[in-house]
């Protein structure tokens, strides 16, 4: 089974299984119903996956994950931003509509895996153990969004892109004639319409609060009309008056009665450790010299990992590292930079 | 990929309510007025005469199966249509208030919505609650509103069951004896005699396709002076009530499915409800599989089922791999299945709900075919059960 958004990539990666002689059947999940304008779940997307099928010469249905896709990524990214908190919803999504609803949903009608169109390669240990590994591109890689999938899971998975650049993608998707070839990457979060924007996404699900921005001394230097929108390491926007150092925001408490937002300079932004919760591992849980990614496409910085509890880990800077805003997935890849260990989501980091 | 034209003798089509085959006859009678006498029937000409007088005659032939004048008749472009003239056109003829029951098709649901109309609850059986129909009248014309239109369906889509029209329509008349009756009989066509409904009704909405006739062909009853406003406005055909260029051969073939249709009504609707009623009684046999509602009140046609613990769309992709077609609720446009707001108003179980089921058969069903139906859903309940007992398993195991 072939998960296809209706992209270049994962078009390519159903031709591909096709010309491999998989038996494979296209699967585009409907995962929202409301208005979206930024890419996945519209019509217009289903219409591409399944023309594209048609070409190829696969079937192509649609399943409605809708109410686990609300459940599990809509209602949880509109919780942590009242809560002051950055959440990933695509990595949600993987977690819990690509590598699970659908990976369910495979195992039950009887599939041996489910593929995606992701820019991941799924390699070996010397040992034979499954590993998860960054796509040849490393600029379009999305091993970091794939963390979660354990090796257990990449048993039953295929990523049959992960081995090309894009441009070897969009080449193949034009030999081919897909009407997908030059369709631009899906950017931003699918369910939030790019002309609405966030702050109307979220204001129509919960009450946004003004909020003081203070320094750390706790003198108000400015106001935000709503604290759910501010991220930590934010700049622009804080009703601070301008001419002074450039202040950076370093902690936010968005669930007090009066919401504050603290900044500070760039210095106060940097933390010799960061506590990582609810980690999962590719393998087995692991301690020691690792690097660490904190965003989709960051620089992965060297680190010592050090377990702290179940599922819960602290991560050493080797030099000092800029705040990880709470809610933002962190994850760890051997020191060659090939291979993900794990990860987790950032903790808020005490002031 | 095996082809689409792989959808042979071997499949079983189980899916009537959505669309059902042609008749012959109607293809035949199609034939020549899209080959030879293809003349618009609005022109002058001996050509246009020609295709008027196939016209004039598909509806005469319509009018009498339906038991109502030829005037009375309406070509459309789909029962989608026919709904939207019935509520749209009548609230902006004379304003006032649209009802219909909660279980109507989308096409006069939203309709109702979108012009702040008002619904009425229905029994677990599905069929409307005559005494919230009664208080939903009062409550308006207690607060001196006027109601437009009253719509009910003749048969469900989803459940198939089947509303006393005549019930509906006594309570109608008096209290609210200026609303216009409207039904939805779009599912109707092959099971009811039409004469027992029309007589009731001012409007009443068909389509060919659920008849054995062509896609993309309404009708609509407009009778008892009713005078909705059209929504499609130009050149003024059908006396000014539907606008556009008259699709002849599809008045044709809606003619002639719709006779076929009528003549053999009484032998198919025996014929199927032995069929339907064999294969639900098959049904049921297996674990967990519940009668959505009581086969007493619905029609010959449908077979709708809940099973529990189950998913329609991992039922349905089974079914269609096996060839048997169904369907569980309603599509959108994206073909994802939708949750059903037939089943939620009826009160079904929530846990029961997504595993709906619905087998719809038609003029064509065959014996075979739900021998085949049965071995296949027995199959595929007991296949999907397994493999996600094998998979709580192992990650108990893990």
């Amino acid at each position: 089974m072939i998960g296809m958004s209706g992209g270049v990539d994962s078009s390519v990666a159903a031709a591909l299984l096709h010309e491999q002689g998989h038996d494979v059947v296209g699967v585009t999940m409907r995962l929202w119903g409301g208005e979206s304008d930024t890419g996945c779940c519209s019509v217009s997307d289903v219409d591409d996956a399944r023309r594209v099928a048609q070409q190829i010469g696969i079937e192509h249905v649609v399943f409605n994950f809708s109410d686990e896709f609300n459940q599990h990524v809509v209602q949880p990214y509109v919780d942590a931003h009242q809560k002051g908190i950055t959440p990933n919803p695509c990595i949600e999504c993987n977690r819990h509509l690509k590598f699970e609803r659908l990976a369910e949903r495979a195992d039950e009608l009887g599939f041996d895996a489910v593929a995606t169109g992701h820019h991941a390669r799924i390699g070996a240990h010397r040992d034979g153990r499954l590993r998860l590994e960054r796509g040849a591109d490393l600029a379009k890689d999305q091993s970091y969004v794939l963390h979660m999938v354990t090796a257990s899971g990449l048993a039953h998975t295929s990523f049959p892109i992960g081995h090309m650049t894009k441009e070897e993608v969009r080449a193949h998707a034009s030999r081919l004639g897909l009407r997908t070839a030059m369709k631009p990457d899906s950017q931003d979060v699918c369910f939030i319409s790019r002309a609405d924007g966030r702050e109307h996404f979220l204001g129509h699900r919960i009450p946004l609060r003004t909020a003081r921005v203070v320094d750390r001394e706790g003198t108000q230097v400015g106001e935000v009309p709503s604290v759910e929108m501010v991220t930590l390491g934010q700049r622009r926007g804080l009703g601070v008056p301008g001419g002074g150092p450039v202040r950076y925001v370093i902690g936010v408490d968005a669930t007090s009665e009066t919401p504050t937002v603290v900044v500070g300079d760039a210095e106060d932004l940097l933390v010799s450790s960061q506590n990582v919760h609810s980690m999962t591992w590719v393998d087995e849980p692991f301690e020691g010299e690792a690097l660490a990614q904190t965003s989709a496409h960051g620089d992965p910085r060297p680190c010592n990992v050090v377990s702290t509890g179940t599922r819960e880990v602290r991560i050493e800077w080797g030099l000092r590292s800029t705040r990880i805003a709470p809610g933002q997935s962190v994850v760890l890849y051997d020191p060659t930079n090939t291979w993900v260990i794990g990860g987790g989501i950032a903790e808020r980091s005490p002031l | 990929m095996s082809s689409l034209m792989d959808v042979d003798v071997l499949s079983t089509y189980l899916d009537h309510a959505a669309t059902t085959p042609m008749h012959p006859e109607a293809l035949d009678a199609m034939r020549p007025w899209q080959e030879t006498h293809f003349a618009n029937p609005s022109g002058s000409h001996r050509a246009a005469r020609l295709a008027r007088q196939a016209v004039d005659e598909a509806r005469e032939v319509i009018a009498s199966s339906l038991g109502v004048n030829s005037g009375d008749v309406v070509f459309t472009g789909g029962g989608t249509e026919s709904d939207n003239y019935a509520i749209s056109g009548s609230v902006r003829s004379r304003g006032g208030l649209a009802v219909c029951s909660a279980i109507e098709h989308h096409a006069v649901l939203d309709p109702v919505q979108h012009h702040g109309g008002t619904t009425v609850a229905v029994s677990c059986d599905g069929q409307i609650d005559t005494d919230d129909l009664r208080a939903v009248l009062n409550r308006a014309l207690s607060t001196g509103q006027e109601i437009s239109v009253v719509s009910v369906m003749t048969v469900n889509n989803e459940v198939g069951s089947v509303n006393d029209i005549a019930e509906v329509a006594a309570i109608v008349r008096e209290l609210a004896p200026d609303a216009w009756l409207h039904t939805d009989a779009v599912q109707a066509a092959c099971w009811i005699d039409l004469p027992k409904i029309t007589q009731h009704v001012d409007l009443l909405s068909l389509s060919a396709h659920k008849f054995g006739g062509p896609k993309g062909v309404g009708l609509m009853v407009v009778s008892n002076g009713a005078t909705p406003e059209p929504i499609l406005l130009g050149g003024g055909q059908e006396r000014g009530r539907r606008s556009g260029t008259i699709d002849v051969a599809g008045a044709v073939g809606a003619a002639a499915a719709l006779n076929v249709t009528t003549l053999t009504r009484t032998e198919t609707s025996n014929r199927v409800r032995l069929l339907r009623d064999d294969l639900l009684d098959a049904l049921l046999e297996i674990d967990g599989v519940h009668e959505t509602v009581s086969r007493s009140v619905t029609a010959p046609g449908i077979a709708h089922i809940c099973v529990d613990d189950l998913d329609s769309e991992a039922l349905l992709f089974m079914l269609d791999e096996a060839d048997v077609y169904a369907s569980a609720a309603s599509a959108c446009a994206s073909g994802a299945m939708e949750s059903s707001h037939v089943l939620s108003a009826i009160g079904v179980a929530d846990e029961l709900r997504g595993g709906a089921l619905r087998l719809s058969l038609g003029h064509s069903t065959s014996a075979s075919e739900i021998d085949r139906a049965v071995r296949a859903i027995t199959n595929s309940i007991t296949s999907l059960r397994n493999r996600r007992a094998a998979r709580k398993q192992r990650a108990t195991c893990e």
